[in-house]
């Protein structure tokens, strides 16, 4: 079976966000950027089913500028066979996203199609459930655990409630929560190797798709910043304040 | 304007985030439909015609539904939702599984997270982990919206809206199936709805430790929480987990115990009304958003907190 998976290139989760002083979005310039936390995850998991004989290829897709091909090639060092870029200058939705991801999985016929289930950018949530939707694939989203079996993947979810685990016909969908797995750290000689696996490039508007969203960005700001307030000395200073000032116990 | 709600729901009773959904619902404005679907859900959907500005409910009560399994409920939210201006749902990880689906089927965007509404196609949601805020507008003909429950008060209740049972057939899509649930119990309130929540981090140490913090949390009748290091750590179930990729509180008091505050962690529940911090680093950053903060051991000044209570 072949796995697909989808990364996504954003700022490096331990990088401090600044808006744009025009409001026009996020100041990215000179900032450092990263394989989003959950496609690491991903890719991860893809690479343990192959290491244990049930995937026999683990394909990776980037959607975005040259500058993805970086990403790419993270994935490759950390065990991905080969990748795909579908170039474009645009900054697309989930859905336009989704489209030419199911124009891959038309072309690849992946058994399995596993991603992140967030980007640590827009925090969307949305496009392992709106590629599901397009190819009418099951989806198994928010995954702890993953069994394949016979045909059908067991998939365990984090819910607000607990876990909940359903049961999927392959192919299937299935999105990355943390507990997943811990992605290992590309060894030296794998990041070597993966210089030399094969890159695919195609350009996002040879797949016929349309690319044009309707949602438009109005402005971004940044957040009413909270202040810290005091520093009390004593159990018993904090309990009066929280009675006699705050008043909320 | 004719809005659908799909509401959140056990099949017996109706979860608080619809009643905040159906405020988000009536700051757009227009009729409001609330779709409860699952199994056995009568009761539930009574509940939902309490809500006030609640002008309809339509209950589809079929097996397919009782799980909430995404492909059978969004196949279903998809067929009615042809016919209104805006479909809403809750942020949860029940809404957030199906909706997107719903709008993919759709072929109309998803603005996920909504915490504020401007205007019937144009709102605020938080992107970056709460470190900017986006307006967006939508020139959709459907606009389809998760809404943050934590950023919009519980409508009132006191309605009787009319409830209608649908009579299309079922929509089992055949590819997913429901194996099994472990949920956890607990006698206290929900995260998400508590006036108080106290939650434990790594600085915890282990999961016996959490119970320094069962007393705390029975005299303030708190919900308890944790930070990812510690589910991650297995020091508790993950659905205790706040922040970015976890629950969004905002609680009248929130304690922050042996968290160091991370910005995924902050993104949970820094526009909770009160934060105290008790962690024994002075310079950890959870300092610069807490109201109070106590620079202490912990395992020293829970058993005394608990007592002074
Ligand atoms: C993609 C992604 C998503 C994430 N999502 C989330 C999320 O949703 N929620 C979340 O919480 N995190 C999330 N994180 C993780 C986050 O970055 C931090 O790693 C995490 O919040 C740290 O948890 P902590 O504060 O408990 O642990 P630490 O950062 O290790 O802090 C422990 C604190 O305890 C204090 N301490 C230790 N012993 C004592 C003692 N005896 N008394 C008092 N204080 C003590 C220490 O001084 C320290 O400040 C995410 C990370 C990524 C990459």
């Amino acid at each position: 079976m072949k796995i697909l998976v989808p990364v996504k290139r954003v700022i490096d989760y331990n990088v401090k966000v600044r808006v744009k002083a025009d409001q026009t979005g996020v100041d990215l310039a000179n900032v450092k950027m990263a394989l989003n936390p959950f496609c690491e995850i991903a890719v991860e998991e893809a690479v343990r089913l192959k290491e244990a004989g049930t995937a026999s290829e683990v394909v990776v897709v980037s959607i975005g500028t040259t500058a993805v091909q970086e990403q790419l090639r993270t994935a490759l060092a950390l065990g991905a066979d080969r990748a795909l870029h579908i170039e474009t200058d645009l900054n697309l939705d989930s859905l336009q996203v989704a489209k030419l991801l199911a124009k891959v999985v038309a072309d690849e016929q992946p058994g399995m199609v596993i991603l992140g289930k967030q980007a640590i950018d827009s925090d969307n949530n949305q496009t392992g459930q709106m590629l599901a939707a397009l190819t009418g694939m099951g989806q198994g989203t928010f995954a702890s655990k993953v069994v394949v079996n016979d045909g059908k993947v067991q998939v365990t979810r984090e819910i607000d409630g607990g876990l909940q685990t359903v049961e999927l016909t392959l192919p299937a969908v299935v999105s990355t929560d943390l507990r997943l797995n811990e992605p290992r750290y590309a060894s030296l000689p794998n990041i070597m190797k993966a210089k030399k696996k094969p890159l695919d490039v195609k350009a996002a508007d040879s797949y016929g798709v349309s690319l044009e969203s309707k949602v438009t960005l109005l402005k971004v700001a940044a957040p009413v910043v909270r202040q810290g307030g005091v520093k009390v000395e004593s159990v018993a200073e904090l309990v009066d304040k929280l009675k006699h000032e705050a008043k909320v116990i | 304007m004719a809005i659908l709600l799909i509401a959140e729901h056990n099949n017996q009773s109706l979860k608080t985030e619809t009643h905040k959904v159906v405020q988000a619902a009536a700051d757009i404005g227009g009729d409001i439909t609330v779709l409860v679907a699952g199994f056995n859900c009568a009761a539930a959907a009574s509940e939902a015609a309490m809500i006030s500005g609640v002008n309809k409910v339509l209950v589809a009560d079929n097996a397919a539904y009782e799980h909430q399994l995404a492909e059978n409920i969004a196949a279903l939210v998809a067929e009615l939702g042809k016919d209104f201006s805006h479909i809403l749902t809750a942020a949860t990880t029940t809404g957030k599984n199906f909706l997107p689906r719903v709008a993919a089927l759709l072929d109309v965007a998803q603005i996920s997270d909504v915490i504020a509404i401007e205007s019937a196609d144009t709102f605020v949601r938080p992107i970056y982990a709460g470190n900017a805020i986006a307006t967006v507008q939508s020139a959709d003909a459907i606009k389809v919206l998760t809404v943050r429950p934590a950023a919009f008060r519980a409508a009132e209740t006191g309605n009787s809206a009319p409830v209608e049972a649908i009579n299309t057939t079922a929509h089992d899509a055949g590819v997913s199936g429901y194996v099994s649930e472990e949920l956890t119990k607990s006698e206290r309130p929900e995260l998400t709805a508590a006036r108080v929540v106290i939650s434990g981090g790594r600085g915890m140490q282990n999961g016996e430790n959490f119970a320094l913090l069962n007393g705390i949390a029975d005299k303030l009748g708190a919900a308890i929480g944790a930070s990812r290091a510690a589910v991650d750590a297995g020091f508790v179930p993950n659905d205790m987990q706040v922040g970015q990729t976890g629950k969004i509180v905002a609680p009248e008091l929130y304690i922050a115990v042996g968290i160091s505050g991370a910005i995924q962690h902050l993104a949970g529940m820094k526009d909770s009304k009160i934060i105290v911090a008790i962690n024994k680093d002075a310079e950890a950053p959870i300092f610069q958003v807490a109201d109070y903060g106590l620079v202490a051991d912990l395992f020293t000044v829970l058993p005394e907190l608990e007592q002074q209570l």
